[in-house]
């Protein structure tokens, strides 16, 4: 009896080795055939598509309001159709404000809180919609952009949540334009049905203008200051790539110099009007009209709308502005 | 409870401390109190956090760093006055402080409790008193030395700046590296490598010697350990009811030896051998007549004398060499609200501090680049991140004042013509510009640039390209009375290893022989 136990458990010990070893060999088998390896190149995903809305001649493709901010956005958005147009009940609503600079509201870098609280206002209590994220990827420190720009406080008083990196990352996406064919998008533009996008007016040393078209710039992540090799073959990739439902512009103030940080309160101009509307071409060359350049002399404006984007003209044609009151 | 059943003293069983002794209950729930206080206080430097919270508590309770102030400047933060109410607690109690606040003598004893079992040999022999204890009395004395001269280098080794440099220029952004993307910002830091090693490396000493840290090299132990020669409550041992176990030495923290005759300035009051005293003969009581003279510490006038020579020659030593305070090399660059250099080094307690609580990670702790007394002291280095023009947080969490306070118009970057701080002038590299170099459109500092007037500004161009076509386009020039230093340019030049527009420490406004222009507004015209 002494001897047999003792063989027994040798046997299962060389057979558990030999199992190990097989195993092992198995595995590796397995890693160099089957495994991707542990670094690969990310994946690239598609743009949600579908965001725009049917054109309707019943309503301008452009309306201007001036007056008190809240009461601006409600007039200009009436005006081309209202939020019940653009966005439907249980959606989510991306909306994408200038939030990328450590500026106070006075100062003007930044699209007014009240302008973009009201925006979000206008989506939960009059379109109901399911959730509004207000997101952006400032050029400054996030978190202080977010906060001293007032829009922080002002969208989660409204309801919305506001989302800055790092929060829920990047995404690799295909924007699929002459020089931007993918590039990293922030994440909340993804999960979005709608976007609606609310610029500021500015100057911009670069690209004369900073407005609705440029403001799809503070959605994009990685090293986007290598755009501005090509800033306007970007800048219209960028619209072309995203297509807001509706743009509302912010001209309470406008930063007529030094843009597009600013700084002195004598950079800004009161103008206290609020333009909304489809045609992000057509508010970009109004916005230019307030700095008092000619769009057409603007390169991303003009090569917006000869890659179809919209229209000068439909901006800089005269028009009835609405009183809006205080 | 083994050693409570008569275990032979000779043994080398390891008797567990006596669980059912009160005191050493509520010393651990002091312990844990004061670590998670720390680690509160530490979180808690942001914006909002410093608005709340008074998060410099610890380091303003800290009598070396009041002691270490005052030598070197003449001057004392008010907020230091706290530390009068250790030197207090130790004159009445010993080195309490050391034993139930401190949070770096908390994670060293929890270390050394851990490795218990891996240290062999009769307790009286693991925890015995070494000779090269005393080499903390020693550095004290030649960081007193060198701070009179004008220098404090006792941050390096005092344990509460080296808890907050080793957390936040290390440690935590390492946590924050390993976790899974959570939210966290990916942060860099200088020499994390070698800030963080050199705080585990410590903790790991413990497997040998239980809280070497404490009992060896600590400064502000060795201060209290000196007040607390005189101590009013001191462990007493009764030499009738002494059976001369040693178990009070199983786990002594301080080696101070109650077994043999106990050296109250090494004691940090853990009370571990009046719970494991069998016989009841340890007690913590008032006015036990002194077992040593001294405190139990014999230091050798000559040793003292050494030291503080070595301390003397500290300053004029690194003060000889180029790079520092006479002459700070370009890339000490400091942050706003930063004292003149020389009064900078007199007050910075090296805790690392701002690097931690600055948002961009702008501030990083400085390897040579201050020479060589400017070892850990806070540098901006724009290609980790810039000064954020409204931000502020550095004065208000360095403790003592080595960067001022700053109300953010003091600041003056959101109205720059009313001469605000400056703390460099950025220059560019013009073969790597890409305007100027290769011809490519660019100017993103130009954008960037926060001043107003911007202080970089556009000369449009066209030039011609290597196929003859003539290229238009923007390039930038530094108007280096308008540059504030703020780094914005070269964080985001798109040059993306070595930029191409680079900040110095020129034309900083805290010392006039930084100055590079004339004041604006003095030029007729």
């Amino acid at each position: 009896m002494s001897g047999a136990h003792p063989d027994r458990r040798r046997v299962l010990k060389r057979i558990l080795a030999a199992g190990a070893v097989l195993g092992g060999a198995g595995l590796a088998a397995g890693v160099a055939v089957l495994s991707r390896g542990r670094w690969r190149e990310p994946r690239v995903a598609a743009l949600p598509k579908a965001r725009g809305v049917e054109p309707d001649p019943r309503f301008p493709a452009v309306a201007v309001a001036r007056g008190g901010p809240e009461a601006s956005v409600r007039a200009a958005v009436a005006a081309v159709g209202g939020i019940a147009r653009f966005v439907r009940p249980g959606e989510t609503v991306l909306v994408k404000p200038n939030m990328g600079w450590d500026r106070t509201p006075a100062q003007g870098a930044n699209t007014d809180p009240r302008v973009v609280a009201e925006v979000v206002r206008l989506c939960l209590e009059e379109a109901r919609a399911a959730r509004v994220v207000v997101a952006d990827v400032p050029v400054h420190d996030a978190e202080r952009s977010r906060e001293r720009s007032g829009i922080g406080e002002a969208a989660r008083g409204a309801g919305a949540e506001v989302l800055v990196p790092p929060g829920p990352g990047f995404v690799l996406a295909r924007l699929g334009g002459v020089v931007l064919d993918t590039w990293e998008v922030f994440a909340p533009m993804m999960g979005a049905d709608r976007l609606i996008n609310v610029p500021v007016v500015k100057d911009h040393a670069l690209t004369r203008l900073t407005c609705g078209l440029k403001n799809g710039y503070g959605l994009l992540g990685g090293t986007r200051a290598r755009l501005h090799q090509q800033i306007n073959q970007s800048i219209v990739d960028i619209a072309t790539a995203f297509r807001p439902t509706l743009t509302v512009v912010d001209a309470t103030r406008v930063m007529m110099r030094n843009g597009p940080t600013g700084g002195r309160l004598d950079d800004v101009a009161p103008v206290g009007a609020v333009a909304a509307g489809t045609d992000v071409v057509a508010l970009d060359a109004w916005g230019a009209t307030l700095l008092g350049a000619d769009p057409e002399r603007i390169p991303h404006v003009s090569l917006a709308e000869s890659r179809g984007l919209g229209r000068i003209r439909e901006g800089t044609a005269p028009r009835e502005e609405i009183h809006a009151g205080p | 409870m083994r050693g409570r059943d008569g275990t032979p003293a000779s043994g080398h069983e390891r008797p567990a401390a006596g669980s059912r002794y009160a005191p050493r209950w509520v010393r651990i729930a002091y312990q844990a109190f004061f670590l998670l206080l720390f680690l509160a206080s530490f979180l808690a430097m942001t914006d909002e956090g410093v608005r709340r919270l008074p998060v410099r508590w610890l380091f303003h309770l800290d009598p070396l760093t009041a002691l270490g102030m005052m030598l070197s400047s003449w001057t004392l933060t008010p907020a230091l006055l706290w530390a009068l109410a250790i030197v207090g607690l130790t004159v009445v109690s010993g080195r309490s402080f050391c034993g139930w606040v401190c949070p770096v003598g908390t994670l060293h004893h929890v270390v050394s409790r851990a490795t218990r079992r891996m240290r062999r040999g009769p307790p009286a022999r693991i925890n015995r008193w070494r000779p090269h204890f005393r080499l903390k009395y020693l550095l004290l004395v030649a960081l007193a030395v060198a701070a009179l001269a004008g220098t404090l280098l006792s941050g390096l080794l005092d344990p509460i700046s080296l808890a907050t440099r080793s957390l936040g220029s290390s440690l935590g952004a390492a946590l924050a590296t390993a976790l899974p993307d959570g939210g966290f910002r990916p942060r860099l830091f200088r020499a994390a490598w070698a800030t963080g090693a050199i705080f585990v490396g410590l903790l790991a000493v413990n497997r040998w010697i239980v809280r070497w840290w404490c009992r060896a090299i600590c400064p502000l132990g060795a201060l209290l350990g000196w007040a607390a020669r005189v101590s009013v409550y001191r462990i007493h041992v009764d030499p009738e009811l002494c059976t001369h176990c040693n178990l009070c030495a199983a786990d002594c923290q301080g080696a101070d030896e109650p077994f043999a005759k106990h050296r109250v300035s090494e004691c940090h009051v853990c009370l571990n051998c009046v719970a494991a005293c069998p016989e009841g003969a340890v007690s913590f009581r008032p006015f036990a007549p002194p077992a040593l003279p001294a405190g139990g510490v014999d230091l050798g006038r000559r040793q003292v004398v050494g030291a503080g020579l070595a301390g003397a020659a500290l300053l004029p030593l690194a003060r000889a060499s180029a790079g520092s305070a006479s002459s700070p090399g370009p890339l000490a660059i400091r942050p706003p609200g930063a004292r003149r250099e020389e009064e900078f080094l007199a007050r910075c307690v090296r805790c690392g501090a701002c690097v931690h609580a600055c948002p961009t990670s702008a501030l990083q702790p400085a390897m040579g680049e201050a020479g060589p007394e400017g070892l850990y002291t806070p540098i901006l280095v724009p290609r980790r991140g810039w000064c954020e023009p409204s931000c502020t947080l550095c004065g208000y969490v360095c403790p003592t004042g080595a960067i001022r306070p700053l109300l953010p118009e003091e600041k003056g970057w959101t109205r720059p013509e009313a001469e605000g701080i400056r703390i460099g002038t950025a220059f560019f590299d013009l073969g790597r510009c890409l305007p100027w170099g290769p011809a490519i459109p660019c100017i993103v500092c130009q954008e960037v640039c926060p001043t107003s007037p911007k202080a970089i500004w556009l000369e449009p161009v066209e030039v011609p390209a290597r196929d003859g076509r003539l290229v238009r386009l923007q390039r930038p020039h530094m108007d280096p009375a308008r540059c504030v230093g703020c780094g914005l340019c070269e964080a985001k030049c798109p040059v993306s290893d070595l930029a191409a527009v680079r900040v110095t420490r020129v034309g900083e406004s805290r010392a006039r022989e930084s100055s590079l222009t004339l004041p604006l507004g003095r030029t007729l015209s």
